[in-house]
């Protein structure tokens, strides 16, 4: 049943990446519980700029939960409280009238802030510049069902082709780790026919970019495949790895 | 102005290969002595911005999200459509062409739609090489479904997450390129204006969204694949960034805009559920297949839908149409469903809604079976709504979700502006009235895979490269112009919100120039959207400054240009005096309610010309000629 409710909000407010930041408390009133996180955000921004005030900044496109430009860590986890969920498809039923709601920018030393919620994450293209792909022309392919691909192995490959590169398991990670982000593109490359004659070459490429990009290392912890708003397993973390040791023996 | 199409001689399934062949080609070592720049990164603009790299040309490729991979092209659900023909159900060429022809209700260029059908194979193909995770068949084969209107199975498909894997690929090979040096990549832009220099395309001027810095950027070439404009109904399946800004700059710029009033109302979305709501969420067409489309025979029938029996219901697709019945195309589906809305038959809260019930297909097929094919568009409907369709049936209602027309553009591709070229959902070349689902994915790739290599050198072979660069008088008056404006939108200060004006906007075009349309309503709409437009220009406001991050300042500038826009839009509705595909007048329908084509008045292209502001633009018609498919009324009975 769809009813209304009023929260306190607690919002990073931060005016670029040259200056300090600080929390800011805003009153979220009258809240329809069908509304979505970030349509919650919005009454709350139009409320700001009738008085004149700048409203929050924060990431957003589809609002579907597919292209990862959205989100913040609310009351402490990626995303907000719902599993595999984005934070646009987070909605406002998941919170009780009164509620106080702390929400955050993704922090990683990789991921500068920008402004208020909106942060930097151009890391992440770097990452998959340095190799995330299958290095095929345009033209010249051969028939699509020339190369058969077992189901399963398709399906797992598309299990890892799911992340949408949000940054999430790098926030959620204690050592802003972006292992589950990189694991995500090898294991999918890895797992096809297609990808396999690069597949050496990729991981150890991908892996180093990572480490240059000022992201930490993995400690087990598990935190990224809890907070992954599209459930990738670290079982691709662990091929990423089995990949490398094969890529180093080399 | 003439429009002059550049249709190749000869017959139509020749055309594409003796025009490659006729093309100049730039000598592969002057390449590198060309700048292109391409304004968008969805599945157009990526995979141009990779293949022209790849041929050796410098690229410079821009996109307002943070990353390329983010464009809206990621929200494809459904899949991509191919003649490949693998299912052995009778696909070909000419089939997909005929389809795609027949389902845009007779108002696309045949030579288009034959070469869009043909490079459709060379386009999986591409894919498959990238690593894109297409569905596959236990014996590893490819996987195909039907979808959208089409008789055979001609659709592949990554689960419900087509486009962002298509995407993925096009992003990856796009990032190679950069890795190579050949592309420069300029995340967080918006083009805010087209630079011309004796009246050719040479570069543009952005701003920064992150420092809010005014740039200039020249090239020998411009490339606009900045996606289609939705969101001028403010509600749509679109992302939130989609717009028509850059198109309209390069319209005012003498660039002609081809059939606005094409517009396509999807027929299975999430019902609007508060006056809060920013954006509509599509539910795949897909669903199509095994769910069936009903609403009760009583009106104001409040019981559960599971109580209410099958004889109780009208599943009214499929009695008005018993060989297509719930796979009718889009515009068709979508003016039924209203239609039943319309006289009181609908469902839900607002009675804006019918049902789509599987059912039937979990008891035939299990639920697993569905889940398979379904899960994470089940689950996507469930996190929204709250409620469990494989427990009750889904409600859906139409919305805006796709835009046929776009800046006009030749078979080249090129508009009619020298030098600047449009691809994908910005140009308005394939799909006539109305798209069938799946072919949008195929026409973005089409036009950056596989055309634009070839017809973009033809053009540059006459050029010579890196005459102009940005210290060009054109630049500094383009810039100029744009910090103008931007000063202005920030000086009004005053009382409304520009999403509230956007909200108004689209609610008027909803009403008068949505799913059906008249004469009457289309003239209020234009008084009302003028004053609207006044309205918006003394009392909107945008708090901060042209410096650092403003996002207020973004969207308001979009919707200065949805305001001129919709002008366009509806003086192009009003002129089309007949029904056809998307866009249905009221006074043309046949006796069974199907839209009336004139073939005799309007078998033709209206392509518009600026002239001036607040002035009437200038119509202008490329007439459509039709050898190879008869004109006939769509039946789907
Ligand atoms: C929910 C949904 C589902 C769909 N499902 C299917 C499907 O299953 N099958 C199918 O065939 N089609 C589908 N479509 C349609 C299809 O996704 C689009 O038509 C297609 O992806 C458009 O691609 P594009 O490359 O032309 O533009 P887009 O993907 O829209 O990309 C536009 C690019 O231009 C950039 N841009 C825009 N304006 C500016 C500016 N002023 N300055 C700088 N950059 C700018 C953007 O940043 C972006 O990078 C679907 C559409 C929606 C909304
Ligand atoms: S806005 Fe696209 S994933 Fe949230």
């Amino acid at each position: 049943m769809t009813k209304t409710i009023n929260l306190t909000l607690k919002v990073w407010r931060q005016k670029n990446g040259n200056v300090k930041g600080r929390m800011e408390t805003y009153e979220a009133r009258g809240i329809s519980t069908d509304m979505s996180f970030l349509e919650m955000i919005d009454v709350v921004n139009e409320g700001l700029i009738l008085k004149g005030e700048d409203p929050i900044a924060f990431d957003h496109d589809c609002r579907e939960g597919i292209c990862g430009m959205c989100g913040a860590v609310v009351n402490g986890r990626p995303h907000g409280p719902e599993k595999g969920t984005t934070l646009c498809q987070l909605h406002m039923r998941h919170f009780d009238d009164g509620d106080e709601v702390v929400v955050e920018p993704w922090r990683s030393r990789a991921f500068k802030v920008i402004k208020d919620l909106v942060v930097d994450r151009s890391a992440f293209d770097s990452i998959i510049q340095a190799g995330g792909y299958i290095s095929v022309n345009t033209g010249g392919a051969q028939d699509a069902n020339a190369i058969p691909v077992p189901q399963n192995v398709a399906e797992k490959a598309m299990d890892a082709a799911e992340c949408i590169g949000c940054g999430a398991c790098v926030a959620a990670c204690p050592n802003a780790s972006a292992m589950l982000f990189v694991s995500a593109k090898v294991s999918q490359l890895a797992l096809l026919p297609q990808g396999r004659p690069e597949a050496a070459g990729r991981v150890k490429a991908m892996v180093s970019k990572m480490d240059d990009m000022g992201f930490g290392h993995c400690g087990n912890e598990r935190e990224c495949e809890a907070e992954c708003p599209k459930n990738i397993s670290i079982v691709n973390i662990a091929r990423m790895n089995r990949e490398f040791i094969k890529a180093s023996l080399k | 102005m003439k429009l002059d199409s550049k249709i190749p001689d000869g017959p139509i399934a020749e055309k594409w290969d003796r025009h490659k062949f006729d093309l100049k080609l730039v000598n592969p070592a002057n390449k590198r002595k060309y700048t292109v720049i391409v304004v968008g990164t969805g599945l157009a603009g990526a995979s141009a911005s990779a293949s022209l790299a790849e041929l050796g040309y410098n690229v410079k490729t821009f996109c307002i999200q943070d990353s390329p991979r983010r464009a809206h092209s990621i929200a494809a659900q459904g899949g991509i459509n191919a003649a490949k023909n693998y299912q052995n159900d009778g696909d070909s060429v000419f089939r997909l062409f005929y389809d795609t022809v027949k389902g845009g209700d007779f108002r696309a260029r045949e030579a288009n739609v034959y070469r869009l059908a043909q490079i459709s194979n060379n386009i999986i193909d591409q894919c498959v090489a990238q690593g894109v995770p297409f569905a596959r068949e236990y014996g590893g084969l490819l996987a195909n479904r039907s979808f959208g209107g089409a008789q055979v199975s001609r659709t592949f498909y990554a689960r419900g997450q087509t486009g962002q894997q298509l995407l993925l690929g096009a992003y990856g090979a796009l990032s190679r390129q950069v890795a190579a040096k050949k592309v420069t990549l300029f995340a967080r832009r918006d083009m805010l204006e087209l630079v011309l220099v004796d009246g050719k395309a040479k570069g543009i001027i952005t701003r920064n969204l992150v420092t809010g810095d005014i740039e200039k950027h020249a090239g020998d070439a411009v490339i606009l694949a900045t996606g289609g404009y939705g969101n001028v109904f403010f509600l749509s399946t679109n992302a939130m960034a989609c717009n028509v800004t850059a198109a309209m700059r390069a319209y005012k710029k003498g660039a002609c805009f081809a059939n606005p009033c094409f517009t396509q109302i999807h027929p299975t979305c999430i019902p609007v559920h508060g006056d809060y709501q920013s954006k509509l969420t599509l539910m795949s067409e897909s669903l199509r297949n095994d769910g069936r489309v009903w609403v009760p025979k009583t009106i104001g029938d409040k019981r559960k839908p599971a109580d209410i029996p099958d004889s109780e219901r009208n599943y009214f697709l499929e009695e008005k149409y018993p060989s297509f019945g719930n796979l009718v195309p889009r515009d068709v589906a979508s003016r039924n469903a209203k239609e039943q809305c319309d006289k009181g038959f609908g469902v839900g809260e607002t009675g804006y809604a019918v049902y789509l019930d599987f059912k039937d297909a979990i008891a035939r097929d299990g639920e697993d079976v569905i889940r398979k094919k379904y899960g994470n568009l089940f689950t996507m409907y469930e996190k929204i709504t709250a409620e469990d369709p494989y427990k009750s049936p889904m409600m859906i209602y139409p919305a805006s979700h796709y835009t046929m027309g776009g800046l006009w553009v030749d078979y080249n591709l090129m508009s009619t502006i020298n030098g600047l070229f449009v691809l994908g959902e910005a140009n308005f070349s394939d799909h006539g009235a109305n798209r069938l689902g799946a072919s949008a994915l195929m026409q973005g790739l089409a036009d950056g895979y596989f055309i634009i290599p070839y017809t973009l050198g033809a053009y540059l072979a006459k050029e010579k490269p890196g005459t102009v660069n940005t210290d060009h008088d054109a630049f500094t008056e383009a810039s100029s112009d744009v910090v103008t404006t931007l000063d202005k939108l920030l000086s009004i200060k005053g009382k409304r919100t520009c999403d509230d004006i956007h909200r108004e906007l689209g609610k008027i075009l909803w009403d008068y120039c949505g799913m059906s349309r008249n004469e009457e309503g289309l003239e209020k709409a234009k008084t009302l959207v003028k004053n609207l437009k006044k309205e918006f220009w003394t009392n909107v406001t945008v708090p901060g400054t042209a410096a650092g991050m403003n996002q207020t300042l973004e969207r308001a500038g979009r919707v200065a240009e949805f305001l001129d826009f919709s002008l366009m839009l509806l003086e192009d509705a009003r002129t089309r005096r007949e029904s056809c595909g998307g866009h249905f007048n009221d006074a043309f329908q046949t006796d069974e309610n199907e839209a009336l084509r004139d073939d005799e008045h309007f078998s033709h292209v209206a392509a518009w010309e600026y002239n001036g502001e607040d002035r009437e633009p200038i119509l202008h018609k490329e007439p459509l000629v039709f050898e190879h498919v008869t004109l006939s009324q769509r039946s789907y009975k």
